[in-house]
């Protein structure tokens, strides 16, 4: 019989942490299946993230670092700068990249550092309970904002694609989603171009992923996946915001 | 040669490979100094958007296998914090500089020695110790270097070197013709691709309350460790010492003057310098209150190595403390007459 399905080599043989619903795992599995299909798994080097990704050297058979909350990009680019030859990318989570590591990921962005980030934009902060986001929407309800974000108080959600696509150090950026099947597919095919990006070493790359968090969206998986279509896509829209030729 | 740029250049010499780094004065001839060399050598040379970007591109480098440094000056320390208890939580190696000036806060530019503690006692968040040389010469200062890189690799940890905006920025001949490359040690923990071996993780997160608890105490073994192994001082006219005036860095420099001065008029100074202040020589000057009673501290900071000189000594001799906080270099004479003033009250007490 012939198999069609199966664990990717990039991945080990373990369960995942993440909340049933959650589009982490779709993300980590997408990461893995690009890794081996393009045969980069003993090439790749990940930076894992503070937030629900941080477990991601659990899952992931390559050589993995951790980095403090918000610092992936900054350690990525130390990474890069003495191993050019390798595979590096970071993984982040919303509030890693838009909050606190703003100025790694923005800098990183603007040297061009042949990095690619896997920016995962669930609008919250997941592993800290669910409390406000640079990417919450207008009007969301989060622990921080139980009377919906007031953007005259709390600002404006950031889109981080459009920001990034104006610095010259761009070379890929695209929003995806992971919501549903169709999508899945297309999120993949962006990882393994991010990463093509950054192997032709036309600059830095990032791949943006709607990314459903039914736990602290108090929704089911169902509603989660279409709130991304219904409500979350129109601030954050999917598809290919820059790409320089190289 | 200026100390900063005669750094850069040991640096160099000793297989420095990345440097990271963002301006403060008055470190900002090691940062410049780099930017002309590390291209030169083929090596890795960033201006970072911040100290905090700077210190985790030290992590990144140092976890790919590099030998990397980042230099700043007191404010820009604290925000390295974060990224050295990352390094020291990871054990990877890697040389920080700081040349210290006056604080808290902004404070300003001169020279100081009030990051002691921070320096000393970890200095960001969890249990854990860098080891902190402190040379007190440009010349040191060279020597001092690839020794940094040398300790940073062995112990897996990082290093310190503690400078203050003077020993920076003065200038004094200096030779490099004793640098020798640091030792090797093997670098079976790097992440290079998991190329013909298992993958391999570095990380710091661990989540079993028990696997935590093993390994600080494993920090704290290799801690201990180094106390034995690696503390370093030296002593200046204690043979025959009735009194030992305890300095580090540029601060000894001046109390040297002070000394020679003092021994013209027959007043019996001699000095213990600690060159590393974490470990710190506490057993020099255990074995010294056997035979002298009275220690004098001199300090650019109101007092934080003193801490140090009193848990050293357990209870016994005499402490006398002078410090200067806020920048303010005091010149050989004003030493000269503090120390004396102490040495004659330490003499009428001892009378009575
Ligand atoms: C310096 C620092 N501040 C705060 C935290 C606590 N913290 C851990 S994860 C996290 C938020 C993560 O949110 P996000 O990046 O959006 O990822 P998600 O969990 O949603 O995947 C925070 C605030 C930390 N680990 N370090
Ligand atoms: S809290 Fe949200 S992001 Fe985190 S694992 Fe659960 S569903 Fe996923």
């Amino acid at each position: 019989m012939k198999q069609v399905y199966s664990r990717p080599k990039s991945l080990k043989e373990a369960h995942f942490h993440y909340c049933p619903g959650c589009g982490h795992g779709i993300i980590n599995r997408l990461i893995a299946e690009v890794i081996d299909e393009m045969g980069l798994r003993e090439k790749a080097i990940c930076v894992a993230p503070a937030g629900c990704g941080m477990l991601i050297y659990n899952y992931f058979d390559m050589d993995t670092l951790e980095s403090a909350h918000g610092r992936g990009a900054a350690v990525a680019t130390g990474i890069k700068r003495v191993r050019p030859d390798n595979l590096v990318f970071s993984y982040q989570g919303d509030g890693d990249l838009a909050a606190i590591g703003t100025a790694e990921g923005f800098h990183a962005a603007n040297r061009g550092e042949l990095i690619t980030v896997i920016f995962v934009n669930n609008g919250v902060y997941g592993m800290t309970g669910g409390q406000m986001a640079p990417t919450t929407l207008s009007k969301q309800v989060t622990t921080t904002t139980p009377y919906g974000r007031d953007t005259v108080l709390a600002g404006h959600p950031v889109r981080i694609c459009e920001v990034f696509a104006v610095l010259d150090g761009t070379s890929y950026l695209e929003r995806v989603a992971v919501n549903k099947p169709a999508a899945i597919i297309k999120a993949k095919k962006a990882i393994a171009k991010a990463f093509q990006h950054q192997l032709d070493k036309t600059g830095f790359s990032l791949v943006e992923i709607l990314s459903p968090c039914p736990t602290n969206w108090k929704m089911n998986s169902v509603e989660a996946c279409k709130w991304i279509d219904e409500v979350m896509s129109k601030k954050f829209p999917i598809g290919l915001v820059k790409e320089v030729k190289c | 040669m200026n100390g900063n740029a005669a750094l850069g250049e040991a640096a160099v010499l000793a297989g420095c490979a990345c440097y990271f780094g963002y301006p403060i004065t008055p470190q900002n001839e090691l940062t410049e100094y780099m930017a002309k060399r590390m291209p030169e050598t083929g090596g890795v040379f960033i201006q970072s958007e911040s100290e905090i970007a700077a210190i985790n591109m030290v992590l990144g480098a140092s976890v790919a296998g590099a030998r990397a440094m980042t230099s700043s000056s007191s404010p820009g320390m604290s925000l390295k914090q974060e990224g050295i208890s990352y390094l020291a939580a990871d054990e990877l190696p890697a040389v920080v500089v700081n040349m210290v000036r006056g604080g808290p806060g902004m404070g300003n530019i001169s020279p100081a020695q009030s990051d002691y503690m921070q320096a000393t006692r970890g200095g960001g968040h969890g249990d854990y110790k860098t080891i902190v040389l402190a040379p007190g010469s440009v010349q040191e200062l060279t020597e001092i270097v690839p020794l940094a890189f040398e300790l940073a690799d062995e112990y897996r940890n990082p290093v310190v070197i503690l400078g203050d905006g003077m020993l920076g920025q003065m200038m004094e001949p200096v030779s490099f013709d004793n640098i020798k490359p640091p030792k090797v040690y093997p670098k079976d923990y790097i992440l290079t691709g998991a190329h013909g071996r298992p993958s391999r993780m570095v990380r710091s997160l661990l989540f079993d309350t028990k696997e935590e608890e093993e390994h600080n105490w494993k920090l704290f073994r290799k801690y201990q460790r180094i106390e034995q192994n690696e503390v370093r001082y030296e002593t200046f006219m204690m043979e025959d010492a009735d009194m030992a005036a305890i300095a580090y860095g540029i601060g000894a420099r001046i109390v040297r003057g002070a000394i020679k001065r003092l021994r013209q008029e027959n007043l019996k100074i001699g000095m213990i310098r600690p060159i590393t202040l974490w470990p710190f020589p506490a057993k020099i000057i255990q074995e010294t209150v056997k035979k002298v009673s009275d220690f004098f501290v001199f300090e650019m900071s109101t007092g934080q190595m003193v801490e140090d000189v009193k848990l050293s000594l357990e209870g016994k001799g005499h402490i006398h403390f002078y410090g200067r906080p806020g920048g303010v270099i005091p010149t050989p004479i004003e030493l000269y007459r503090i120390i004396s003033r102490h040495y004659y009250q330490a003499r009428r007490r001892k009378k009575q």
